[in-house]
């Protein structure tokens, strides 16, 4: 598969004043044509952070290394102008806050229109009609009178689905979609993701989704990329990854999440905290919380490695043997279930 | 009748209104935003009842009316029998020590500026300020113990503490008056999943050893589910429908609630498949609709529903307010597997 944006070896460094923190170490991740792909980790893992970064949204006191290519365009290297013309042209960003991503004093309408004057030059009566049209298309009712209405006037959900059509005025090829619905309600949610899945079905838009929820993931994406500590940790095909997680970390997410279905039993919980990114424990990150770490793990920091291919990638020093495992429950799960 | 079959609290007909001011006319137009509907329930001793619903349905006013923080309407709120008022008297004080809050912001509900020891003492230094000192720091050291925070971790400040360490602290300060009841509000909300397990089997091993009864209020179905004895679904300040979680889950009979259940992102199931998704958004609680407060977004709604409220009815333990539901002869059901 052609990739549409490549990142390589990013690294991400924060200027604390009187030394620099490292926040990313070396993140490689490729995301095809209209391919939709989650992202998931809990918080401070760096899932937002790698896409801020690849944009150039972070600021002057963060210092990014790696390569971002977009085509034959390298992303970190670009002037201001050049990044203006990929963020929102060719990558839109949606964040999880609709209401403060938006402009309190300015009507939805003049909002778009922004959009549309930047990315496509449309005016006047043109962008309206665009602007009518993008509403349209992420449904809501009304679109002609919406426009002018302002954003403390609509829902959180109408609100999303607003920045959502502002995404879309610039037709960008790739839509990050960072925890676009967690600050929304479950059956509100369920709409927002149905309408990202028909839209990057019918424009052949790549989707990014950045959760924390795994269930969100599971059922929207086609590839998924499981991080701790600034590190992508394991990744595969969606089916793949929740059927036969393999390293520990995705393995202990999995078990400690809670269900509503199937019979009640006592949560696995993964002891301890996530540590700082100052403060890292030598060797693999996540060593002091693992039920499997020995000295080896302390020693070195394990490689992401494919195992038994299709693209499954592992970082972990007792992978295959935890592969083998993860192989044998899948098989009974299998075997229970019919 | 003996002491654990009595319900240790029991709310009838609990209601909240409040007076707002829509938009419109010099100084707005009156209007009456009914929080909480007029909702029943019980619970009994050492048993968690779990509160679920959207924003805005009224989950954490019923937090507030139970604990007597606000005034009620209408209505009535028995705690082991006696009347909870939200005047604050010596009776409320006495009454308030038995019953104990978890909020959904850990930092926010505590203190900066105490250490964590001070923090879980607090509470038993204003309720028993006869407790000699030694005996106070004894009793915070096995609170600490008990909900997993290290001993060294006494005289550290919350601004040091990780989000879970912190509701660990929030936990063990509501538990340090041994309370009869625990009103948890969202209290893993904040909590990256896996420490949201951590502190999931803390309450739950806290209920086994102390036997606290919960009133468990969240958003999220599936900690609820792993919560509770019982479930009640809240919908615009009413209940529309009650049971144990199994059946209520599992068969869920209102179609407010086939909707929430089938809209749950579950890893364990495809529920793209089969799900309900509800059209727009739940109406403003200020102008409710008349008759059932779902009928604008249900799927099945009839002209009854428009019109007239449906009452909560029960069929063996599982109570449901749906016109469909209540009137369709026995055994039928609109539910489906």
């Amino acid at each position: 598969m052609d990739a549409i944006v490549s990142i390589r070896n990013m690294t991400v460094d924060f200027d604390q004043g009187h030394r620099f923190v490292r926040a990313l170490h070396g993140i490689s991740l490729d995301v095809g044509r209209g391919e939709t792909v989650g992202i998931v980790g809990e918080s401070g893992c760096g899932k937002s952070i790698t896409w801020l970064a690849a944009l150039g949204l972070l600021g002057k006191r963060a210092r990014v290394g790696g390569r971002v290519m977009m085509g034959s365009k390298s992303l970190l290297d670009l002037d201001p102008n050049g990044l203006a013309d990929i963020r929102g042209g060719k990558i839109a960003m949606i964040f999880q806050d609709p209401s403060s991503s938006l402009n309190p004093v300015h009507r939805i309408g003049r909002q778009i229109g922004e959009a549309l004057r930047l990315h496509r030059g449309l005016r006047g009566g043109a962008a309206k009609a665009e602007a009518k049209r993008l509403l349209d298309r992420v449904g809501i009712s009304n679109a002609a009178q919406r426009l002018n209405e302002y954003p403390h006037e609509l829902s959180g959900g109408m609100n999303q689905r607003v920045m959502i059509a502002m995404a879309l005025a610039g037709e960008p090829e790739v839509l990050i979609a960072d925890e676009p619905t967690t600050a929304l309600d479950v059956t509100i949610q369920a709409q927002i993701l149905d309408l990202l899945r028909e839209l990057s079905a019918d424009n052949e838009m790549a989707l990014v989704l950045i959760s924390h929820d795994l269930g969100v993931v599971a059922d929207m994406t086609e590839r998924v990329a499981v991080m701790y500590c600034g590190r992508i940790i394991e990744q595969a095909a969606t089916d793949a990854l929740f059927s036969r997680p393999v390293h520990p970390y995705t393995r202990g997410l999995i078990a400690a999440l809670p269900d509503i279905v199937g019979p009640k039993r006592r949560l696995a919980s993964i002891p301890g905290t996530v540590p700082p990114p100052d403060r890292l424990p030598p060797g693999c990150s996540f060593a002091p919380r693992c039920g499997r770490a020995d000295q080896a793990c302390t020693d070195r920091q394990p490689e992401l490695a494919g195992i038994g291919g299709q693209g499954h990638d592992v970082s972990c020093l007792h992978a295959t043997e935890l592969a083998m495992t993860a192989m044998r429950e899948a098989a009974s799960n299998e075997m229970e279930r019919a | 009748m003996n002491a654990a079959d009595k319900p240790l609290l029991s709310v009838t007909n609990l209601k909240r209104h409040y007076d707002v001011r829509l938009p419109g006319g010099l100084f707005g137009t009156p209007a009456t935003l009914k929080a909480v509907d007029g909702i029943s329930f019980e619970i009994m001793k050492g048993k968690t009842l779990g509160l679920v619903g959207e924003s805005g349905c009224g989950k954490s006013t019923t937090a507030k009316l139970v604990l007597g923080h606000i005034p009620v309407t209408a209505g009535e709120i028995r705690f082991d029998g006696e009347k909870v008022t939200a005047n604050h008297n010596a009776q409320w004080r006495a009454m308030r020590r038995r019953m104990q809050m978890i909020y959904q912001d850990p930092l926010g509900a505590l203190d900066r500026r105490l250490s964590v020891a001070d923090q879980i003492g607090e509470p038993i230094q204003i309720h028993t300020p006869e407790t000699p000192k030694a005996e106070r720091d004894e009793r915070v050291a096995s609170l600490m113990a008990d909900v997993g925070l290290r001993r060294d971790m006494a005289d550290r400040f919350p601004h040091e503490l990780s989000g879970g360490q912190r509701q660990r602290v929030v936990i063990a300060r509501a538990l340090s008056l041994k309370p009869d009841l625990l009103v948890g509000d969202e209290p893993v909300s904040a909590l990256d999943v896996s420490i949201q397990a951590q502190v999931l089997n803390l309450l739950d091993d806290l209920r086994q050893s102390t036997g606290f009864t919960a009133l468990f209020i969240s958003h999220d179905l599936k900690v609820v589910r792993q919560m509770s004895d019982r479930v009640a679904v809240m919908y615009l300040g009413r209940i529309v429908e009650s049971g144990a979680p199994e059946e209520v889950f599992r068969r869920p009979q209102h179609p407010y609630t086939q909707a929430l259940v089938s809209a749950i992102p579950t890893i364990r199931r495809s529920a793209v498949a089969n799900r309900i998704v509800l059209k727009g958004d739940p109406p403003n609680p200020v102008n409710a609709p008349p008759g059932c407060p779902f009928h604008t977004r249900c799927p099945s709604a009839i002209a009854q529903c428009k019109s007239e409220v449906p009452a909560l009815l029960e069929t063996a333990g599982h109570k449901v307010a749906c016109h469909l539901v209540n009137n369709a002869p026995a055994g039928a059901g609109i539910a489906a597997e």
